[in-house]
């Protein structure tokens, strides 16, 4: 991966800036309270939440990348997902054969989807498919419910919530959040070696590239569909894994899209590397600016704050950090 | 495979209820109707089901072992609003002109919803009962002649909490320099509390911090960082809804603040927010406006009468002990001692909002009346009247112990004085803005 | 057959350029309008006009409002919650600040302040497109819900939060927000202001700001080189589209619900709207209108319809099945006619002129 110049400077910006916006609040207010050891926890705390959001967010990218779709039912996949794990779990299956059935269904699903969906729907504007993936939320909402209820359910991972170690006698990091960062990464680096290295990772990145071109050097578009749908949808599983077992499975889970959004743009629909370079971003910057900025507004800024930042970095780049460049003709 | 088996199940149980249900609702034709807006989907599901087996159950027990109230048959039907407030205005309207007399009484279960439906309930004489939730204020029956607070109020619930912070302390004299943090759902709901404890701050001396969160709550971290590494106060209130209490809890716990300095609103306490809590949850504290657990006499009746036969709302009989199902139960009976109270005094047939607004202007649900039916220490005794919709408005102090909540302490008493004046005084503007002269009471 | 408009001439251009050129489109026309005046109100239960014809009538506005920005002007937005609760807290102080005002005046001074800030918050458009346009006003939704929800004075100090609309009257006794106010002065009060503001956009974008609207939606740039100035021509849809929001918001709060909380109008509201203008058709004044039925309409059928036809299905498997079959009747729609509900109904017409005969 080539970065940009700009690129670069907005990055020593956005660090430069988010370390000197706390520090300058915290010299000016009497509320706001900084020190340095206290400012690297918030840092790494958010910096750990980020890549939680960006297990969300990469759903979204693949997707994208491969057709085009902005696919809305991400979240609901996520919740799917987790309901069918934790409900098969509860039918008396191990965890691992749960696992593997559930990714099972994930298949289906995303074969259903292009049969049913995708296919009636080939070459319409990216707005009409955007409306469809609607619909898929709706139903899978109302189906996964049908099935499986809607009751809390438990998903115990047994990684402890107590407070986790001190880094340095000062900093207090959570071990809970340690492995979930662990797991996405070690997802991240499977996903980009599989585009990377495979056969169908290459033909992937062929049909984000051109359509039409992939068609014509032999790329099968609805098998490719259906791989995208089905990894996508194995993200789907991991994300769903993790924030299930923080905040127990239920229908709330679905919401962790709105979440996803701004890290989306911030790194841009196309890119893998910007999923997660975005969630680091959105993650500690919105909760530096929630402990540092926000007590001097009166709290509770974390939501729009990520947007707002994500619409400062769209402002320099308009397709996000590492976005492919729009390049429009007359 | 699995899908299509439990596909089978599906609509196997669908035709089960269906035709239950369809037995069920064959009634006399003069029965009195009930409409109850329930959310058993959506976000909040998890909260509100138990609720509506409670109350649904209760309703039942009474028409199984009694043939319903004086003789009069209930008819209870549900409509789902997935405490969303569009579906919740129009299930009132749905169900309002049901039945011979229309719904004798309506409970949204949701502050939204409560907001949506504060006009039309007094253009349609429904009385508008909302159990710890909905506005404070309207504990001046003056100017809300529709609207009927008990058994608590979130002004009263945060009064009670600095009370049972001060006990714990040792008195209120020892407030002075201690530091209180809120941590609320940012919403109409999470902020009621806020003015109370801000005068009762500058009453006793506390630091009184507050900590917004963003609906839905999904992440907290950077509040807990504040509270737990920074502000490190001496107890944490929390006004949350839905998934915010278990992240709450889960990202306290994360910061190592004590959970057994960490009091919740009732709407905090449901069992469903312990359970994704799991461990982290042991030690917790709630406020509750009516007792814990299933070891009262109307436990044992709808068990014997309802879930014995197969006849039972929820799950299984050991779901009857959640703390949403009590409130559920309590739900039901304050209105069906209101719809009793009305029969008494406009002859035994169905009754009209207008009949049981009357009723509940003069409720009386005396500690000898809770007796007969098997619930004493499960609720409070209510009184209300013509200028006092709340009544005593006192809750109890739970503790989860990891698997259930267990009470500890009494029924706690709010400072009704200074509360009574904050009522009339809010209510009073809300009176001005809206151009209502207040009503005369006796 | 039915639909043929041979046999009609137009001459003048006044008559070439009429909005509804042909005459059957006229009659029907007439005849929908006296339907919604005269014969709704008289046959509709209270069920009916408060509970259905309300929020569909409010929610047209709104919809008509981001088919503006979005089907007209081609900027994507999922910021209408935003200006609709701006709507309805600028009416809200206004209302209580000058209680002599009468409430049409409230409603369109509430309008011009959503549509400051629309512009305001129009501005990123300028660099910011398609899917990340989108996403950006999500940051105008969250920033202005939080603001109402975090400064008492939008809300009088109120301690919840919560506005209460003032009992208000259009002329005499006539109320059209408070308790006393009647369903079917409600109905007619909004049905009017809907009306007229269809009848404004429909002209809009007819006129030279509309063919700038719709020069820039199909290709910017080169609505840039032909002399079409960015700037103005975004942030004035922007401005129009926050207008037509911001007075849906005003009133869904007075009208429809007479008490709000800023929630009334989070992100789902946004998304319900877009949702409406793409089901309903993008760039179609018909399809804000259709739109909004099949999203208000829908739902409201598929909960009452099994107990309609006589099923009984408990509460919860109800709203489940709801779920589902919207979602599958959305993907229907789109497969079948990806251009929305106007769509349809054009190919309907179309077909009307040759019906019943082949050719």
């Amino acid at each position: 991966m080539r970065i940009e110049r700009d690129v670069m400077y907005i990055f020593i910006a956005t660090l430069f800036l988010m370390v000197a916006i706390p520090w300058v609040t915290g010299q000016l207010s009497e509320e706001i309270f900084f020190e340095w050891p206290f400012f690297f926890e918030v840092a790494i705390g958010g910096l750990l939440a980020g890549v939680m959001y960006s297990l969300v967010a990469l759903g979204f990218v693949l997707i994208f990348k491969a057709s085009g779709v902005f696919n809305f039912a991400q979240g609901a996949m996520v919740l799917f997902s987790a309901l069918t794990l934790v409900g098969l779990n509860e039918l008396g299956l191990p965890m691992w054969l749960a696992i593997v059935m559930t990714l099972v269904v994930m298949l289906i699903l995303a074969v259903v989807i292009e049969r049913v969906v995708l296919r009636p729907l080939v070459n319409q504007e990216h707005i009409i498919l955007f409306m469809a993936t609607i619909g898929i939320t709706y139903f899978l909402d109302g189906f996964g419910q049908t099935i499986w209820g809607s009751e809390v359910k438990i998903l115990d991972l047994g990684i402890p919530s107590e407070p986790g170690f001190y880094f340095d006698g000062k900093i207090l990091i959570n071990d809970f959040d340690l492995i979930a960062a662990l797991i996405a990464g070690v997802l991240v680096i499977t996903l980009a070696l599989f585009f990377q290295y495979t056969r169908i990772g290459r033909a992937l990145r062929a049909v984000a590239d051109d359509h039409q071109a992939a068609l014509s050097v032999g790329i099968p578009l609805k098998h490719i569909w259906v791989i995208v749908w089905a990894v996508a949808g194995i993200v789907a599983l991991v994300a769903g894994i993790m924030w299930g077992s923080k905040l127990g499975v239920q229908f709330s889970l679905a919401l962790i899209a709105l979440k996803a959004l701004p890290v989306l743009i911030l790194g841009g629909f196309t890119s893998v590397p910007g999923a997660i370079v975005g969630g680091l971003i959105i993650g500690a910057g919105e909760k530096i600016a929630e402990v540092f900025i926000a007590p001097l507004i009166g709290g509770g800024i974390e939501d729009w704050f990520a947007y707002m930042l994500a619409l400062a970095f769209l402002v320099f780049r308009p397709q996000g950090l590492f976005g492919e460049k729009i390049i429009e003709r007359v | 495979m699995n899908i299509r088996k439990a596909s089978t199940h599906i609509i196997a149980t669908a035709l089960i209820a269906g035709s239950l249900a369809g037995a069920s609702t064959a009634f006399a034709a003069d029965s009195q109707f009930i409409g109850s807006l329930v959310y058993r989907t959506g976000p909040y599901a998890p909260g509100g089901i138990p609720w509506a087996d409670g109350f649904a159950d209760y309703i039942n027990l009474l028409n199984e072992r009694d043939g319903g109230i004086n003789g009069v048959k209930l008819s209870l039907e549900e409509c789902d609003t997935a405490y969303n407030t569009d579906k919740g205005v129009e299930c009132y309207e749905r169900l309002k002109n049901k039945g011979s007399t229309g719904m004798p009484a309506v409970m949204p279960l949701s502050t939204g919803i409560t907001y949506a439906l504060l006009d039309r309930v007094v253009a349609d004489k429904i009385p508008l009962i909302t159990s710890g939730y909905g506005r404070a204020d309207a504990a001046d029956g003056r100017i809300f002649p529709y609207v009927f607070v008990p058994p608590a109020t979130y002004w009263g619930g945060a009064d009670i909490a600095i009370n049972y912070v001060a006990s714990q302390e040792g008195g209120y004299g020892k407030l002075k320099g201690k530091k209180i943090a809120l941590v609320y759902h940012d919403s109409a709901y999470g902020k009621e509390p806020i003015r109370t404890l801000e005068a009762l701050a500058s009453e006793h001396g506390f630091k009184f911090s507050k900590f917004p969160v963003p609906h839905p709550g999904l992440e907290q971290k950077a509040t807990w960082l504040k509270i737990g590494r920074q502000l490190r106060p001496d107890y944490v209130l929390m006004w949350g809804w839905g998934v915010m209490n278990a992240t709450a809890i889960k990202e306290a716990a994360a910061v190592g603040f004590p959970r057994d300095k960490f009091i919740g609103v009732w709407w905090s306490g449901n069992d469903a927010d312990m359970i994704p809590a799991g461990k982290a949850a042991k030690g917790y504290k709630s406020l509750q406006f009516n007792g814990v657990g299933s070891d009262f006499g109307v436990h044992q009746q709808i068990k014997n009468e309802l879930y014995a036969k197969g006849k039972g709302s929820a799950k299984s009989a050991e779901q009857t002990g959640e703390v949403a199902y009590n409130r559920g139960l309590q739900s039901a009976l304050i209105l069906t001692e209101a719809l009793q109270a009305a029969m008494n005094h406009y002859g035994n047939k169905p009754v009209t909002g207008e009949q049981v607004a009357w009723a509940l202007d003069r409720l009386s649900i005396t500690e000898d009346r809770l007796k007969e039916i098997g619930a004493d220490g499960l609720f409070d005794p209510i009184e209300l009247s013509c200028v006092d919709h709340l009544g005593k408005g006192r809750a109890k102090v739970t503790q989860w112990d990891g698997k259930q909540w267990k009470a500890i302490s009494d029924w706690i008493s709010p400072n009704s004085k200074m509360l009574r004046a904050m009522y009339e005084a809010s209510a009073a503007q809300y009176a001005k803005e809206k151009g209502i002269t207040p009503r005369p009471c006796g | 057959m039915i639909y043929r408009e041979a046999g009609e001439f137009k001459t003048s251009y006044q008559k070439d350029q009429a909005i509804l050129s042909i005459r059957q489109d006229n009659w029907f026309m007439w005849a929908i309008m006296a339907i919604a005046f005269l014969v709704i109100p008289v046959i509709s239960s209270e069920y009916w006009l408060g509970t259905i014809m309300l929020p569909f009538l409010i929610l047209s506005l709104a919809a008509l409002g981001l088919n503006v920005l979005t089907g007209y002007a081609g900027q994507l937005s999922l910021g209408t919650g935003g200006f609709m609760a701006t709507g309805a807290f600028a009416a809200y102080k206004i209302a209580i600040a000058f209680p002599e005002l009468h409430i049409v005046v409230v409603m369109l001074m509430s309008g011009l302040i959503a549509a400051g800030v629309g512009i305001l918050f129009g501005i990123p458009s300028l660099r910011i497109k398609g899917f990340y346009l989108a996403v950006a006003t999500l940051a105008s939704q969250f920033f202005l819900i939080w603001m109402f929800n975090k400064f008492g004075w939008f809300t009088n100090y109120s301690s919840s939060g919560v506005i209460s609309a003032p009992p208000m009257t259009v002329f005499g006794d006539n109320f059209v927000t408070g308790p006393y106010a009647t369903p079917v002065a409600k109905y007619l009060f909004t049905l009017s202001l809907v009306v007229f503001f269809a009848l404004m956009t429909k002209n809009l974008v007819r006129s030279n700001i509309g063919r700038e609207w719709m020069a820039v939606r199909d290709m910017d740039i080169a609505a840039e080189i032909i002399g079409i100035k960015m700037l103005p021509t975004k942030l004035k849809a922007f401005a129009y589209s926050s207008f037509l929001c911001g007075i849906a918001g005003a009133l869904w709060a007075f009208v429809h619900t007479g008490s709000v909380e800023p929630l009334a109008f989070d992100v789902n509201r946004s998304f319900q709207i877009l949702f409406m203008i793409i089901i309903g058709g993008l760039g179609s004044i018909m399809g804000a209108f259709l739109g909004a039925a099949f999203i208000v309409l829908l739902p409201i059928f598929l909960s009452n319809a099994p107990a309609m036809f006589g099923f009984n299905i408990s509460v919860d498997l109800i709203s489940h099945i709801e779920f589902m079959v919207f979602g599958a009747l959305i993907i229907f729609f789109l497969i079948v006619e990806p251009h929305g509900l106007a769509r349809l109904w054009q190919i309907l017409k179309e077909k009307l002129r040759l019906w019943p005969f082949p050719y």
